[in-house]
């Protein structure tokens, strides 16, 4: 099963990387605001229903793929 | 002087700076031992584990978050909870708060700039073995250098700590953006010590300042106690 994880810094938590980024893309001339860095991982994941692909995703998110402290996950499972 | 106190300086695929650790353990009266990642076992007698500086694992994911796993640091956990001293250093200040055997996390600098330089630091707890040489309040020159050395703590947590007493170092000036400009913290215990700046740069004048030194040798000084202790 094809699994997504999104990890973004917490809401309220200073992204200076995002703060860098936007400042580019405005001097590009684009009228962002907002820009916050995260980081993405694709996984394949065995396992026998989505549900429980999405627990298992749950915990690795919890365990290594995101620092609770000061980022946050979102899970995507990719309907086969 | 008389017994030279065994202390593990562990080398992680990317870490730069254990040399340069197990040199300056070696002047102060200690017998360093360079110890691979992939060791199941401390070196026999080893009384205290410096975890040195780096770019372990190529700081992939987040910065420590991949040394956590590797198999020394279940023997540095053991070493730890039996109230050996643990010291880390940089990225091995990283290792431990991602290992969680140190509150807070290290992050981006603020400024996204990589701080190279001699910053000032201010002792505020004497009552750790890592800190017992110096005087509450006072000032030490040790260098930095990392791109993602800011301290984080939500402020729960951060109140929670200042406490107890683990916030035992603070920069003296601006260097990353660090919460309360933690530079290095203690876990409940106050056996186990992680701070960005390097004290293994710094332990002699001739390199700028030998500040570092006081820090060290309390380390050898523990080292040698718990060697004594443990005979």
């Amino acid at each position: 099963m094809r699994v997504t994880v999104l990890v973004r810094p917490k809401q309220g938590i200073l992204d200076p990387q995002g703060e860098a980024v936007q400042g580019s893309l405005r001097k590009l001339g684009f009228a962002v605001g907002g820009a916050r860095v995260g980081r993405l991982v694709d996984l394949e994941v065995d396992a026998p229903s989505t549900h429980e692909a999405k627990a298992q995703v749950e915990r690795m998110c919890q365990e290594l793929l995101a620092n609770p402290l000061i980022e946050s996950f979102e899970i995507e499972v990719a309907e086969t | 002087m008389s017994i030279r106190p065994r202390i593990a300086v562990l080398v992680f695929p990317g870490s730069n700076d254990d040399r340069d650790a197990a040199w300056a353990l070696g002047a102060l009266g200690a017998e360093a031992q360079l110890v691979w990642h992939a060791e199941e076992a401390l070196p026999r007698d080893t009384a205290a584990v410096v975890l040195p500086g780096g770019f372990s694992y190529g700081d992939y994911l987040r910065c420590g978050a991949i040394a956590r796993f590797a198999p020394v640091l279940d023997a540095v956990r053991e070493l730890a909870a039996a109230g050996g001293p643990v010291l880390g250093i940089c990225n091995g200040f990283q290792i431990l708060c991602e290992a969680g055997l140190l509150p807070g996390v290290l992050r981006r600098n603020r400024d996204l700039d990589f701080v190279c330089r001699d910053v000032r630091l201010r002792v505020e707890r004497s009552d750790t073995v890592f800190t017992a040489r110096c005087e509450p309040g006072q000032e030490l020159t040790i260098p930095v250098k990392h791109g993602e050395g800011s301290w984080y703590a939500d402020e729960s947590l951060y109140e929670e700590l200042e406490a107890a007493g683990q916030l035992v170092l603070r920069y003296a000036e601006d260097c990353n953006g660090s919460v309360g400009d933690v530079a290095g913290v203690c876990n409940e215990e106050r056996n186990v010590f992680g701070l960005m700046p390097h004290p293994e740069h710094a332990v002699d004048p001739l390199l700028g300042s030998g500040d570092g030194a006081l820090l060290l040798a309390a380390l050898v000084d523990a080292a040698r106690e718990r060697t004594l202790a443990l005979a």
